[in-house]
């Protein structure tokens, strides 16, 4: 069959424009309902997870004032948390959510390539949430091993959930991987294949760089958390041992006999390396865009950016041992794995720095996006710094099983991703409903939330320092841990409390703008990228009307000189202001840098 | 594609209209063809990653080798005259000769269906000779290799039976050529899958 380009085939599409409420509303194959769909599911099952949290803070920061926290629940909460907050909920609004809904929009595409998949993708996701979610209900309750799930302690008796609630687990996350198989496929094959005319990789926003090498890595990670799910079932279901050792639980010999649970934790954290950039690359993506558009400037070091998400996806593969150097590893191999994590701090370093630079000099708009993503650059910086120390096999030893690896992980990959989150929807909000959020709401929404963070996870770090130990139910009768500290952990749960019950003036802020919102009309943020220069706002199915877009030029036209606007979107021709005899060495001359 | 040519440009130097306004596929193939190609990679790492914890069980104390059953020689066979007789289909499509083209993938199809056949008697004949999936790692590790390429098979079939179906009850041909010719990249996938994964259980 002759190779005809998408961009080329538009002519004779078909738009199978829906016409029931079932078929658009619920069997959708739309991508933007799909990432509503996606996105409201996540924040459900986020929320869930949310209360967890709240479950532990209570406990930590008022031991025994709870009776129904107990240690079974309480380490169920903790597993459960963790596991809801990494993959059903970050990975699953991030790629699911924000990839569904902005590639198609951003490449100036009328879909994803295959939206049958795509509705699929969706519907499988929200079996394995249901599976997972079920697991509250049966006998034992959800599994209590950790988010990490390492072998024996998973699937030996004593363990909340060493039965069903761990079976149901493995079940959920088999289940979860086949839908983001599905959803990845996909978004690469979109990206690759669907972009306009004139769109060339290089003229891609951000966004779309950070969710493409996200997805590529979730690809090739997610099969390693599959392996490692599928041996462990026939561990607890057919008896073999794969992962299980010899092993005596409350005076009885088990049936196993010479696993390696160290294999497990390769295969684990092979996976979950890798788990953490596809959570922070789409994270750079947005926040990126977020940044450059409400500073009217061009992103800093535009390819550099792009070689850095690279250069992160291609290094997040070598680093996972870092995970695991209080496994009793050979020194060598630790060595090795302490200096690629070393080496991976460097783009992303870069990056930071650029975002920084973006930033300077830029005719910045402190709006409640923008104000969010500023608050992103500092804990990004405050999470990645204590990466740096924790990189290091001799710093990590002591510290690995304390408060301050908790500290360290939620600044990287909770606080920093999550405020991404509410910087894209505070940004991609008045595309999605065609209303403005309220701005007062959004800034107080943002003060309370940034700085109740710090109040939660500083004093961790300091608790780390004190040796305080992570995983611990109760802290018992411990003569290194002055009493202080658990003036520190009541603190700690106080703001905890705060931040949680800040989150409401978020809700709040979505469903009042939905009715009452100024109308925001097609691009509020005077934006560059294609998603804004739609007809419609919110995009009609098939996004772009009769003709579909011709991209000119780059995605961060902002403030070109000679140009009436500080914006020149992608579709609009013509070469404006910078010229031939604007060269960079004049600038650097007689620009700022000589003051 | 030139994927150094592509990272090197300069997006923020304008170009005239007439450089920058081609249609932009990375790729001159089908969308199909390129998510069939990162899937078979995706399945790629799965078995990789199985291969690599196989080699480190073995290492472990208690491993007992396992001879594998002679069968899977005789149904190796019957994958390889599936594979030939998928890429003879193909062939044939491509010459428009369809209705040889639809006997070829038929049979292509039937052969699968009988190496499924052949793996159930091959783990029928391990069990019988006492190795059960929970009887040491060796065999555990070959139910579940063996297993989990049946499930690929199985998933082949489902495309194969619905390209059958379109194969007897479409009049114009034309498009079910391209499904032919991926289910026969499939097929070789699975069959080099196979070899592989048959060469590190032999090597026990």
């Amino acid at each position: 069959m002759a190779y005809v380009p998408l961009a080329d085939q538009d002519k004779d599409h078909e738009l199978h424009d829906p016409h029931t409420f079932i078929t658009k509303y619920i069997w959708s194959q739309d991508h933007k309902v799909i990432a509503i769909q996606y996105g409201g599911t996540a924040i459900c099952v986020g929320l869930v997870a949310l209360v967890l949290s709240m479950m532990m803070r209570l406990q930590l920061g008022f031991p025994d004032s709870f009776t129904l926290i107990d240690p079974s629940s309480y380490y169920q909460a903790v597993t459960m948390h963790g596991m809801i907050m990494v993959v059903y909920l970050l990975t699953a609004l991030f790629l699911g959510g924000f990839g569904n809904y902005l590639i198609p929009l951003m490449c100036g595409a009328r879909d994803m390539v295959f939206p049958f998949l795509n509705m699929l993708s969706f519907w499988v996701y929200l079996l394995s949430v249901l599976i997972l979610m079920s697991s509250f209900f049966v006998t034992g309750g959800p599994t209590g091993a950790g988010w990490t799930l390492y072998p024996p302690q998973t699937i030996t008796p004593g363990t909340p959930g060493h039965d069903t609630g761990i079976l149901l687990m493995l079940i959920s996350l088999g289940v979860f991987i086949i839908a983001f198989t599905m959803g990845g496929l996909n978004y690469v094959t979109t990206v690759l294949q669907a972009r306009a005319k004139g769109l060339t990789m290089m003229r891609l926003p951000l966004s779309v760089w950070g969710i493409l090498v996200a997805t590529i890595l979730g690809l090739f990670a997610f099969p390693a958390l599959l392996v490692s799910a599928i041996m462990m079932t026939f561990d607890l279901t057919l008896g073999t041992s794969f992962f299980m050792p010899a092993i005596m639980a409350a005076g009885e010999q088990l049936d196993y006999n010479g696993g390696s649970p160290i294999l497990f934790q390769h295969l684990f954290w092979f996976f979950g390396h890798p788990e953490v950039y596809i959570v922070a690359l789409p994270a750079f993506g947005l926040v990126s865009d977020v940044l450059s558009t409400h500073a009217r400037k061009n992103i800093f070091g535009y390819r550099m950016m792009v070689w850095a998400i690279i250069a992160i996806g291609g290094l997040s593969f070598v680093v996972w041992a870092h995970h695991m150097y209080v496994s009793g590893m050979n020194p060598y191999f630790g060595f090795f794995f302490a200096t690629t994590t070393l080496i991976i701090a460097v783009p992303t370093a870069m990056k930071v720095y650029n975002w920084v630079l973006t930033l300077w000099e830029g005719d910045i708009r402190l709006n409640t996006p923008m104000l969010f993503a500023i608050g992103f650059v500092f804990t990004f910086i405050h999470g990645g710094l204590t990466g740096l120390f924790l990189g290091n096999v001799v710093i990590d030893l002591p510290l690995s099983d304390t408060y301050f690896v908790v500290a360290h992980f939620h600044m990287v990959m909770g606080v920093s991703p999550v405020l991404v989150l509410f910087a894209s929807l505070y940004h991609w909000y008045p595309k999605i409903t065609g209303r403005m959020m309220n701005e007062t709401l959004g800034k107080v929404h943002f003060w309370c939330t940034f700085l109740g963070t710090y109040a939660i996870y500083l004093p961790m770090h300091y608790l780390g320092f004190l040796g305080v130990p992570r995983r611990y139910y109760a802290m018992g009768s411990t003569d290194f841990i002055p009493e202080s500290a658990q003036a520190l952990n009541a603190n700690i749960t106080l703001a905890a409390l705060f931040v949680a019950a800040a989150q409401i003036l978020f809700f709040i802020n979505i469903f009042w703008s939905l009715r009452n919102g100024k109308p925001s009309g097609n691009n509020p943020w005077g934006a560059t990228s294609l998603e804004w220069q739609t007809t419609e706002t919110p995009p009609k199915h098939g996004n772009w009307g009769p003709d579909l877009p011709v991209v000119h030029r780059w995605a961060y036209d902002y403030s070109v000189p000679g140009y009436p606007q500080d914006f020149i979107p992608q579709n609009v021709p013509g070469d404006f202001g910078v010229s031939e005899d604007h060269d960079h060495d004049t600038e650097m001359k007689e620009g700022p840098l000589a003051k | 594609m030139s994927f150094y040519k592509n990272v090197t440009a300069k997006p923020w130097e304008y170009s005239s209209p007439t450089l920058g306004t081609g249609p932009e596929s990375a790729f001159a193939s089908s969308s199909e063809r390129i998510a069939l190609t990162l899937f078979l990679v995706v399945v790629g790492v799965i078995f990789s990653l199985l291969a690599v914890s196989y080699y480190v069980r073995m290492e472990l104390g208690d491993w007992v080798p396992m001879s594998d059953p002679s069968l899977l020689w005789v149904t190796t066979a019957l994958l390889i005259l599936s594979s030939v007789l998928f890429q003879l289909a193909r062939n044939t499509a491509q010459g428009e000769n369809f209705l040889k083209a639809r006997k070829l993938f038929v049979g292509g199809g039937l052969f699968a269906i009988f190496f499924v056949i052949g793996q159930a008697l091959a783990w029928q004949q391990l069990s019988s000779n006492g190795f059960d999936v929970a009887n040491g790692p060796a065999s555990a590790f070959f139910y579940l290799l063996t297993g989990l390429h049946v499930v690929h098979i199985v998933g082949g079939l489902w495309v194969w039976s619905k390209t059958t179906l379109r194969f007897f009850s479409q009049d114009d041909l034309t498009s079910v050529k391209h499904s032919v010719e991926l289910c026969t990249t499939y097929w070789h996938f699975l069959l080099v899958l196979w070899v592989f994964i048959f060469a590190v259980l032999a090597n026990t």
